[in-house]
């Protein structure tokens, strides 16, 4: 299956991807409506230091520790592609306990989120992926 | 075409179902339930009465799982005997099922000490399942005292549920602080204080002597007063079955790295059972939910024939009362024991990360647990702390702590 892989040797550090993650799930058609001048909640986010940057998001494991340790049942594997329920979740944040990515974090208002390959918002295609200048990361099958 | 039985409908049983349907789509399989609910999210009995969930959200799968996977529920019925020369599980009502292959996943059991007076008690109740819920919930309403009995996991989230439900919640424990399973002293006082905020009062070191209808009279010599009274001392694991049949059992059920127990194609997963926790090095029963389901799988597939082992079991566990939300895994270590503590803190928050023999053994957060995980992988994979930095990890989850060989494993393969 397709998924985000990074090349943190071309990574700028930029946080582009952040703002274009933020920006697909915010649901708004216009960025500077939806991201200027409030707290943003990407789903990638870039880790690094002074020397290299890269971008971190869901890996969307094979064999997913957050699904099997899900106490309200609200992770699940759809076509590989792991996903969140909001409806069952009820935030006790047990996926942040085990993913050893630090890839699950919690968003405006205290809500898990997680990189879902932006197969539930309009862009189709992962948008952090999309707006990369420098294909620091790319979404490919490996 | 074989024939598996399961005896449990939990967690456990979720996940050895899907573990046999990995590897054997046709086979039979029976799930034999005491409980007359499909599976459901036990630690959301808690949220439940809060109002965060409800009795629909609460299933753990969909309302056709047990069609889609091909399986008959036997609901009611209690199993009562492991006949391990006729491999067959025998009902309370005499009905007798055949296994190729079983999995005992009974889970455990509330424990109530023989308390002075409890027969006085009038309205008393668990706090495991659902039924227990709803008669709790039936039970109480705005003008409820409360008293509870056990300031562990279960005793606490009973107690944040029906805060907003009840006049007045009181919380005993013979130990000298809240959860002390799992949290410190220091810890477990800042738990403590922001339950306390929001108008919970514990009644520490201290038992109740003997009841006398609505009041306890506590060993202190205090007196309180209570309409509702909640047991959460403790549980037991669910062993009898494979006790009965001269299965291992210690406190819960011996099981291998397969979920074997030492009763030839007899499997144990979940709160039942005993497995190996590496962070402690010996057995011990670890009753948390990723545990059951990965339990659960790993002896599912096993029994279908499939390979699969489960070596890396550890304790952890992800709770917040009242917006303060603590994280914890392993084990803490002193250092006498050997162990070494790297601490941080501010106001409102707490790390405590415990080393020992160049490995991570365990760790506390709290008010602050973002990417908790990196660590608790550190654990569950035994990484050896000098092929990292972890003097900058033990600071930051962070990436960066890795070498770049490494990073590019975790996100530029396949996983």
């Amino acid at each position: 299956m397709k998924r985000v892989y990074v090349n943190e040797e071309w990574c700028l550090g930029c946080h582009l991807c952040e703002y274009n993650c933020a920006f697909a799930n915010s649901g708004e058609i216009d960025m500077s409506k939806a991201l200027k001048g409030k707290p943003v909640f990407p789903r990638v986010k870039i880790d690094g230091d002074e020397h290299i940057n890269f971008a971190v998001s869901c890996r969307h494991c094979d064999d997913p520790i957050c699904v099997k340790s899900c106490i309200s049942g609200a992770l699940s594997v759809n076509n590989g592609v792991i996903q969140i329920d909001h409806n069952k979740c009820v935030k006790c944040l047990t996926c942040i306990l085990v993913c050893p990515y630090g890839a699950v974090s919690e968003g405006e208002h205290g809500i898990v989120q997680k990189c879902e390959l932006c197969v539930e918002n309009s862009c189709g295609e992962p948008a952090c992926v999309k707006g990369c200048p420098n294909r620091a990361i790319v979404y490919e099958e490996r | 075409m074989k024939q598996y039985v399961i005896i449990g409908n939990g967690i456990a049983a979720a996940g050895c179902i899907e573990g046999i349907r990995s590897v054997d789509a046709d086979s039979q399989i029976i799930v034999v339930s005491e409980e007359k609910h499909p599976v459901y999210c036990r630690p959301l009995i808690s949220y439940y009465l809060e109002g965060k969930t409800d009795l629909e959200r609460m299933k753990y799968r969909s309302n056709d799982c047990y069609e889609k996977m091909n399986c008959d529920v036997i609901y009611g019925r209690k199993a009562v005997k492991l006949d391990k020369d006729e491999k067959s599980v025998v009902l309370d009502d005499g009905t007798s099922i055949p296994y190729n292959a079983v999995c005992v996943a009974a889970g455990s059991s509330p424990f109530v000490p023989p308390f002075a007076g409890i027969d006085t008690v009038k309205k008393k109740f668990s706090f495991m399942t659902i039924d227990d819920t709803l008669a709790l919930e039936s039970a109480i309403n705005k003008k409820s005292k409360v008293l509870i009995i056990g300031a562990g996991l279960i005793g606490l989230n009973c107690a944040e549920g029906l805060k907003d439900r009840v006049a007045d919640i009181t919380v005993c424990d013979l130990a000298d602080r809240v959860l002390s399973s799992i949290l410190d002293n220091e810890c477990a006082k800042l738990m403590q204080d922001r339950i306390e905020e929001n108008g919970i009062s514990f009644m520490l070191s201290d038992s109740v002597e003997r009841f006398d209808g609505n009041t306890a009279y506590m060993k202190s010599g205090k007196t309180v007063s209570f309409d509702v009274l909640v047991l959460a001392v403790g549980v037991r694991a669910n062993t009898a079955l494979v006790k009965d049949a001269e299965g291992s059992v210690n406190r819960g059920i011996i099981v291998n790295t397969k979920m074997q127990t030492s009763i030839k194609n007899v499997y144990a997963a979940g709160d039942c059972t005993e497995g190996h926790d590496i962070t402690f090095g010996q057995k011990r029963v670890i009753a948390i939910l990723p545990n059951a389901y990965m339990q659960g799988k790993c002896a599912g597939i096993n029994m279908a024939g499939g390979k699969a082992v489960f070596d890396n079991a550890i304790p952890m566990n992800s709770i917040g009362f009242f917006g303060l939300h603590a994280m914890t895994a392993g084990t803490y270590y002193g250092e006498a024991e050997g162990g070494e503590m790297y601490e941080e803190k501010s106001k409102g928050t707490l790390k405590r990360m415990f080393t020992r023999n160049g490995l991570l053994t365990g760790y506390i957060m709290i008010g602050k647990t973002e990417r908790a995980g990196i660590y608790t992988s550190l654990i569950r994979e035994q990484t050896k702390l000098d092929t990292i930095n972890f003097d900058l990890l033990k600071q930051v989850p962070t990436f960066s702590a890795f070498s770049s060989e490494e990073r590019k494993k975790k996100f530029g393969g396949a996983l």
